[in-house]
């Protein structure tokens, strides 16, 4: 048995806070920095340049890549073999007031959500998993809702084709258009039940975005480049580059139905992991 | 690049066309959704606004909190369609310019069309970069939405690109 302390957990959420809302992925700068030498639009590498630049800006000077700061979402893995001593809750929502206050990030949660009222940094969603071994992983993904207000959700019959499916997707990102900052890295979960599908499409986004334009899986190959020939391009105003990268995720369902969920990301799609 | 400057005036609005690039130069004020619902409250019940709304420009943007030192934390623009059902009013009661990013409804396009205005976008997802251009930042109402609160911003050769010009015509398909 490996005892982690609740401060030790605070300390690091406070830090991958900061650090996701500061300094943008790695795989995400380099997928821009691919995507503006492959961009033949004029003005669409004009605004990849200026988000890369972003970034710097961002990381140079202290500011958060995005004003919206999101909403915070903590993955954690726990061993089973790890016992924590101290409230685990309260901990990560402690680090996460206390890394949005460092560093000067935004309180962008509302506590009630029919009167808006309260807006403070937390509470975070947190997901947990059990898994073998005595370390505890955590993420933080800082979910803005510009992107996030284009999730979707469809509950499909079984005997649905993939061309159904791949229509419910590709809609989805036609849908976000030009709103939710594209370049996009699109989330998709397939499987489980409603609930979890809508989990695995929002996990997907931890994936990394690969250097090329290829994919993990032929179906995910198909998905970037159709996706591609959209051509909403980066701010809504056309070009090569639309979507960066697809994930998709897959479990067991029931044989009643076929749950397929799509969640997106803005080219700033932000998260940090550490491992205690 | 053509050069604008704040309040607008109707020949500076006629002249910008769908597409073109503008850098911005002078005072525009922020207001996103609970900012948005107070002004529309206040002009039904005939309350005194915030701010003239002659000539002027809304930024939908809810910076991030100020680091030290700085003017402004990082400050890039919000979706625009969720102030849809809100601004045709505030156009109708005289301002004219709007600064987002994405696409807006027929409805405001028609009111941009009927009284002359001008809607832009900005770099979205470039709030960092979008702060530098930002000199100057005063809180001037609604101070208990916070974030959401109206600010005051004086910009210098701020970023825009003309999105749905005063004839109505816009850079997206719908």
């Amino acid at each position: 048995m490996k005892t982690i302390s609740a401060d030790k957990i605070k300390k690091a959420v406070e830090d991958l806070c900061i650090r996701a809302n500061l300094f943008l992925r790695k795989d995400v700068l380099l997928a821009l920095r691919r995507a503006y030498r492959e961009e033949r639009n004029g003005r669409a590498r004009r605004i990849i340049a200026a988000l890369i630049k972003n970034a710097d800006v961002a990381s140079s000077e202290g500011l958060a890549i995005c004003q919206d700061t999101g909403m915070p979402v903590v993955f954690l893995e726990i061993g089973q073999n790890v016992r924590v001593s101290g409230n685990l809750q309260k901990a990560v929502n402690r680090g996460i007031e206390s890394g949005y206050r460092k560093g000067a990030l935004r309180n962008s949660v509302v506590r009630e959500p029919l009167s808006r009222k309260k807006a403070g940094f937390t509470p975070g969603i947190i997901h947990t998993d059990i898994v073998e071994g005595d370390k505890l992983k955590v993420t933080v993904l800082p979910k803005g809702f510009g992107c996030e207000n284009k999730a979707q959700l469809k509950m499909f019959n079984p005997t649905a084709e993939w061309r159904e499916i791949k229509e419910f997707i590709i809609s989805a990102v036609k849908n976000a258009g030009p709103d939710a900052c594209p370049p996009y890295i699109v989330g998709v979960g397939i499987g489980g039940t409603a609930d979890y599908a809508m989990f695995l499409a929002k996990k997907s986004l931890l994936s990394k975005v690969p250097n090329a334009r290829k994919a993990k899986s032929k179906i995910e190959k198909e998905l970037l480049d159709e996706l591609n020939k959209l051509r909403i391009g980066p701010m809504g105003l056309g070009g090569d580059a639309t979507v960066l990268a697809v994930h998709i995720s897959t479990f067991p369902t029931h044989i009643a139905g076929l749950p397929v969920a799509v969640n997106i990301s803005c080219h700033a799609l932000r998260s940090q992991t550490k491992i205690l | 690049m053509k050069e604008i400057k704040t309040p607008l005036r109707q020949e500076d609005i006629r002249k910008l066309k769908a597409g073109d690039e503008v850098s911005l130069t002078g005072v525009i004020y922020t207001a996103r959704d609970q900012a948005h619902k107070r002004l529309l409250e206040a002009l039904k019940m005939r309350r005194k606004l915030p701010f003239d709304f002659k000539g002027q420009i809304i930024y939908y943007c809810g910076p991030t909190k100020t680091p030290r030192g700085k003017v402004i934390g990082s400050c890039g623009p919000t979706t625009s369609s969720r102030m849809d059902e809100f601004t045709p009013a505030l156009i109708k009661a005289g301002l004219k310019g709007m600064v987002g990013k994405g696409r807006r409804a027929k409805k405001v396009r028609e009111a941009i069309k009927k009284y002359r205005g001008v809607y832009f976008i900005t770099i979205a997802g470039a709030g960092a970069l979008l702060s530098k251009f930002v000199k100057r930042s005063d809180l001037i109402a609604y101070a208990d939405l916070g974030q959401e609160a109206i600010y005051r911003l004086y910009v210098k050769e701020f970023p825009l690109i003309v999105a749905v010009d005063s004839s109505g015509k816009s850079v997206f398909k719908d």
